[in-house]
């Protein structure tokens, strides 16, 4: 293995880097999670370390509520294909000892390829944006969607995309990118001296009652929406997302339209997409290349991918939130009634509270065979009874699909999604 | 809530639909106000009307849910009124809206039932104060005060025994608030934390109590720190909410092709749910 950043590192990030490598060696030779193990010690050796890893890199940070991974998969995909570097989290271990954990192994794999055109794609959680950006000066910073999600442990959603507002405010030499028909989202990204808005038909607006500037009423029509006390508005969109008839064309800032040819189903990746080609173009890569290189994008971290069995397919779906739902309930709308199996917990990872299963509209898998399962399939069952739905409890989300015939869907939250993807490897 | 449906079981099985009004179409359907929903909503707490609606047509009455947004009037004439929990901004705000509305002083004057969860019950108080230290005046429905709990929101799973008569069994949620509440002397606490100290949530505060029933005029107004939402995990208070309203109340008759265990449940004979240490456990054992 060449080692040729760590010579231009300060002696004690030397060090650090080091220090990291022998530990999380020894974490994966002994089964445990490397991906965030290196960067603990590393940071422990040297509090600076993360900044002198990304000191040299084009840095672009993705952050929001839902499709963190997606997007930062995407849009290190678009930025890859032009012979850059890119190191990026793609393990989704997305506080700052993950993050630096993923610039060391970018490090250790690079191999004398790293220099000045190489970029860093890293997803960020929304309670650490602050912290990341300070340490790695970026270039980019993406804000997705803000939305309720595990309430219990990250605390309030509108505190949460006020932090994300003031980290963007803390670093005005960063483009924004950010989603102009979330409220929240574009109350953040009004932080900004001059963001670049994402627009597309969004049929999520559960969290968008209260404006984020001066807590008035925001009210909607369509996918419009303005508050009635101060005037924040949804601004127009500089990137858009339009389909119509099947066809899903980007409309950039500049007249150009570029038509999107996804493996990845659903509007949700139409509108990931969208994103990537915004970073794409802020970063010199034209659109119409950066929507070629996504093309063969097939499944990110599990989700998406379609598993044969015998007797059909199962396809992984990951929803752990009511807007994750919503755009998971579109994707099965646009194909045929085939089976759901939908596995929910409650582990510390997925959120105590399940309350959030009464925001989903699962009125509408009435026309899909469904299965209940997971830890908490009774309260699932409970709301599919009182949502008119039918279904069948199962103990076990995989088994009940291999039960079924034909392709089903899993759909499952966060820690029942990664327990089904780990069974189905 | 979805009107009737017909679903299938993966074995095919069909399920009945919902039933309708035996007397037809000219029976009025029975109507649950839920208020704010884009302010109040943010827990799934209108939930609870969508169970109260449900239950009643399960039971062949008609009834719907009616929900008040930002810009319509409250009708004075529901049959049930509910309102859900939010974060401090929208609390005022809803605060602010309802405290106008005359439509909802004239239901809560003549006894409607009502049930606030969370921001619902501090706003249906005598006054709160948020965190930033202003003092907000409520509607005065409950004879209660709240202020800032300093520290850790109280956050988790409990169960508590309900004070109130007609209700038997434990009560179970998901506390999540910072606020302390104080009950005045029109005011009746609704149930008792078992343990509070080995619980996430602590009730109103100090003492364990949980919640608040009116103990003015119709005592009709319940209010509660129980997320769930309450009354899709507590079937029994949803009954006695609907009694208040309707009287007595016909059996349920659950649509078919429900799971066993569910039915169970949603005739209030089994707990509901029950936290992640003890769920597996429990439904192995069922
Ligand atoms: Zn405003």
């Amino acid at each position: 293995m060449t080692l040729r950043r760590p010579a231009r590192l300060p002696v004690r990030a030397r060090a650090a880097v080091v220090a990291a490598r022998v530990v999380s060696g020894a974490a994966r030779r002994a089964g445990r999670h490397g991906s965030v193990i290196g960067g603990r010690v590393a940071t422990m050796v040297d509090r600076r370390v993360l900044a002198r890893l990304a000191a040299e890199r084009t840095v672009v940070l993705v952050t929001g509520t839902n499709g963190k991974t997606t997007t930062t998969s995407m849009i290190a995909r678009v930025l890859g294909g032009a012979g850059h570097e890119v190191a990026t989290n793609h393990l989704g271990a997305n506080m700052p000892d993950g993050i630096t954990t993923a610039l060391l192994d970018a490090l250790a794999s690079s191999a004398g390829t790293a220099g000045s055109g190489s970029v860093a794609v890293m997803e960020v959680d929304e309670s650490y944006l602050g912290e990341v950006a300070a340490a790695t000066d970026p270039r980019v910073i993406v804000l997705l969607n803000f939305s309720r999600d595990q309430l219990d442990r990250v605390g309030e959603v509108r505190t949460v995309a006020r932090r994300v507002g003031d980290a963007v405010a803390a670093h005005p030499t960063a483009r924004v990118v950010a989603f102009a028909d979330d409220v929240l989202c574009a109350g953040a990204g009004f932080s900004a001296a001059a963001p670049l808005w994402v627009s597309s038909p969004s049929r999520w607006n559960g969290d968008a009652g209260v404006c984020p500037r001066c807590d008035g009423p925001v009210e909607h029509a369509g996918v419009r929406w303005a508050c009635s006390a101060c005037g924040l508005a949804r601004p127009d969109g500089d990137w858009t997302l339009v389909e119509e008839g099947g066809t899903a064309t980007v409309r950039g800032p500049d007249g150009t339209a570029t038509t999107l040819d996804l493996q990845l189903p659903g509007h949700v990746n139409r509108l990931n997409a969208t994103f990537a080609l915004a970073v794409g173009a802020e970063l010199g890569v034209e659109p119409a290349v950066a929507a070629g290189r996504l093309r063969d994008l097939a499944q990110v971290g599990g989700r998406y991918r379609t598993v044969t069995r015998p007797g059909g397919t199962t396809r992984l779906l990951l929803a752990k939130n009511p807007a994750g739902w919503a755009q998971v309930l579109d994707l099965l709308d646009e194909g045929p009634a085939r089976p759901v199996v939908v596995a929910v917990n409650s582990r510390e990872a997925d959120g105590r509270d399940v309350s959030w299963l009464w925001d989903v509209e699962f009125e509408r898998l009435a026309r899909h065979p469904l299965v209940a399962a997971g830890e908490r399939a009774a309260d699932l069952s409970v709301r599919l009874a009182y949502a008119g739905v039918g279904h069948r409890l199962a103990d076990d989300a995989v088994a009940a699909t291999r039960d079924t015939v034909g392709d089903v869907d899993l759909v499952g939250n966060y820690t029942a999604f990664h327990d089904a993807t780990r069974a189905l490897t | 809530m979805s009107d009737a449906r017909v679903a299938t079981f993966p074995e095919g099985i069909p399920m009945s639909p919902v039933p309708t009004s035996p007397a037809g179409d000219a029976v009025d359907p029975v109507t649950v106000v839920l208020l704010l929903p884009e302010v109040l909503g943010t827990y799934g707490d209108a939930g609870n009307a969508a169970v109260l609606a449900t239950r009643l047509r399960w039971r062949g009455i008609p009834a719907r849910v009616l929900t008040v947004g930002w810009t319509d009037a409250v009708p004075a004439d529901g049959d049930l009124y509910v309102l859900g929990g939010g974060e401090d901004a929208a609390q005022v705000l809803a605060c602010d809206r309802l405290r106008d509305s005359i439509g909802l002083r004239r239901a809560l004057d003549r006894g409607a039932p009502t049930l606030a969860v969370c921001a619902g019950l501090q706003v249906l108080g005598t006054s709160f104060t948020i965190a930033d230290g202003t003092r907000v005046a409520g509607l005065g429905a409950l004879d209660l005060e709240t202020r800032p709990g300093g520290g850790p929101r109280r956050i988790g799973d409990v169960v508590a025994d309900p004070l109130l008569e007609g209700l038997d069994g434990p009560l179970e949620g998901f506390e999540n608030h910072g606020g302390l509440t104080e009950l005045g002397p029109d005011a009746a606490p609704l149930a008792r934390l078992r343990e509070p100290a080995r619980q996430g949530g602590a009730g109103n505060g100090p003492g364990g109590l949980e919640g608040a029933v009116s103990d003015r005029g119709h005592g009709n107004v319940v209010g509660t720190y129980l997320h769930g939402p309450v009354l899709a995990r507590n079937p029994v208070l949803a009954d006695l909410l609907l009694t208040r309203a309707v009287g007595e109340l016909p059996p349920l008759v659950l649509p078919e092709g429900l799971p066993t265990a569910t039915a169970e449940r949603l005739r209030g004979r089994r707990r509901v749910c029950g936290d992640v240490r003890s769920g597996a456990r429990r439904r192995a054992g069922a």
